[in-house]
């Protein structure tokens, strides 16, 4: 039991990263029908974000936790209006070899600012653990899980809540209808492309204090993210969330339980909601 | 109110429509007739600028709308009924409503709306997707309504609906006919057209080959209907 909640609740951690990058890439993919393959390069560029701002500027985590996803946000809007935009109109698979390369360049330029090697980073904003009398839990990761809720539920308010939240759901679900009715869906791809990679960046600076920080660590894990987001349905926001935390934990359980089966339970939960409901746990099928 | 003059477009190498001339005038109702695929759709689309007119010009309120966006185009007037009707199914009726912005003059108040569309009222917190069929047209005929379009272009507004949800969709384009608003309809159901429109237009292959009056429609029924293969 001690180790099943244990486990329960690291898994809870892991997803709280899937839900943050789910989010993002489910945004960027729903408002531009880009599959963004940088994502996992921009989750890495957060976390060595703020390894640079402390070895370089002496600045702690907080700084890093509010300056870092700006400036990688305002980043990604300059190569979404630079680079990505001029190939909207063209076939998804110009802009997927671009993303892609964007991250092997960013990942082959850390390699060789920083080496293949992971980096320290001890600015935790909150250390040591709580006991909980059948385990301890660090105090770091519950934040971690904290914030990342509070951050979802933000995202979620903010796309239910207000005008710009309802054209954006408006313009995922049909591009080209909403401009028939009146809203310039283009002038909202750059800020949501932006927004997506804000919060890539912000799961990067999260996992910093927890994870290795090396060039590596985006390309790992986006893997699964990729597959969070087509189990949660393409372009669904709140599937993209709902799926990052189910699927964080059922891959820690399926740890505990089925070793064996570790690396590929998530695939395996992939295949099974595809063939049961091919777009997805909360998509829907296609309209133009 | 609505002039397309020699409009031609294509999709790849098929041609859909071939110099396609008509008007549409303030408080007129206008159908257009004709089978599946003559392009009846793809006339509507290049009149909201969401297909690429190859040639010609579609001019509204004395305005040439060629080099003006889909979004332009709806904020100058043109409303548009979708012949799916366009209905987004994650947001809310009330959502769905108010997601065109209502920026004319002659834009309906929300309480018009809804006292017109009670049914709309009683639903406004209901996502769209779970509406009946009919009260997806009175959603997607309410929300252009209430932006104050001065044009309405209706993609087969009844085609597939209970013949009292029809009377009551023959009524609100005849109360908005007297509001001196133009529509082009698209319609196979005849009847229903010659209780409504002015005029029609039989297209075939992407031409217009007829242009029809009322009277005309109502004595040559069986023949026309045969035409359409209905």
């Amino acid at each position: 039991m001690t180790s099943f909640l244990q486990q329960a609740f690291n898994g809870l951690v892991s997803g709280s990263f899937y839900a943050l990058l789910a989010l993002g890439l489910a945004v960027i993919f729903g408002m531009l029908r880009v599959v963004n393959f940088a994502h996992g390069a921009i989750y890495t560029l957060g976390a060595f974000g703020a390894v640079w701002l402390a070895d370089s500027a002496g600045l702690g985590f907080w700084w890093a936790l509010l300056l870092v996803p700006v400036a990688l946000a305002i980043a990604g809007t300059l190569a979404e209006r630079l680079l990505i935009h001029r190939l909207l109109a063209l076939d998804p698979l110009y802009n997927f070899l671009l993303t892609f390369g964007i991250a092997l360049v960013c990942q082959d330029l850390l390699r060789m600012r920083y080496g293949s090697h992971s980096q320290p980073y001890e600015h935790a904003p909150v250390t040591g653990s709580f006991d909980l009398g059948l385990f301890e839990f660090p105090r770091y990761q519950v934040f971690t899980l904290g914030l990342s809720v509070v951050v979802c539920l933000a995202v979620w308010l903010l796309l239910t809540r207000t005008r710009i939240g309802t054209i954006v759901r408006a313009a995922i679900e049909r591009p080209e209808l909403t401009r028939a009715f009146g809203i310039d869906t283009g002038r909202w791809v750059t800020p949501v492309f932006g927004f997506g990679v804000g919060l890539a960046a912000l799961a990067g600076v999260l996992a910093a204090p927890m994870r290795a920080v090396n060039s590596g660590m985006g390309a790992d894990l986006i893997i699964t993210v990729f597959a969070v987001v087509v189990i949660g349905g393409l372009g669904s926001v709140f599937g993209s969330v709902v799926a990052g935390f189910t699927i964080g934990m059922l891959a820690a359980l399926g740890n505990l339980y089925f070793p064996v089966l570790s690396q590929t339970s998530v695939y395996l939960l992939m295949a099974v909601v595809l063939l049961i409901r091919p777009a997805g746990l909360f998509g829907k099928e296609e309209h133009v | 109110m609505l002039d397309i003059t020699g409009v031609s477009a294509s999709y790849g190498e098929a041609r859909v429509l071939d110099e396609v001339t008509l008007q549409v005038g303030d408080g007129e109702v206008v159908t257009l007739v004709g089978r599946n695929g003559a392009g009846k759709t793809t006339l509507l689309r290049c009149v909201m600028g969401l297909h690429r007119a190859m040639t010609g010009r579609v001019v509204f309120a004395g305005r040439d709308l060629t080099a003006v966006p889909p979004h332009r185009r709806a904020r100058l007037g043109i409303g548009y009924v979708p012949d799916d009707r366009g209905i987004y199914a994650g947001l809310s009726v009330e959502e769905n409503l108010t997601l065109p912005p209502a920026t004319l003059a002659s834009a309906w108040p929300l309480p018009r709306i809804y006292d017109t569309f009670p049914v709309l009222a009683t639903r406004r917190r209901l996502p769209g997707g779970k509406l009946s069929g009919g009260e997806h047209q009175m959603l997607a005929l309410a929300r252009v309504l209430r932006t104050g379009a001065r044009v309405l272009l209706c993609d087969e507004p009844t085609e597939g609906l209970a013949p009292i949800i029809v009377d009551r969709i023959g009524e609100i384009l005849r109360e908005v006919k007297r509001d001196g608003v133009a529509v082009l309809l698209v319609e196979q159901n005849l009847r229903f057209a010659a209780t409504v429109a002015d005029r029609h237009y039989l297209l075939a292959q992407g031409r217009i080959v007829e242009s029809l009056r009322n009277a005309e429609v109502r004595q040559r029924e069986g023949e026309l209907l045969a035409y359409l293969g209905l």
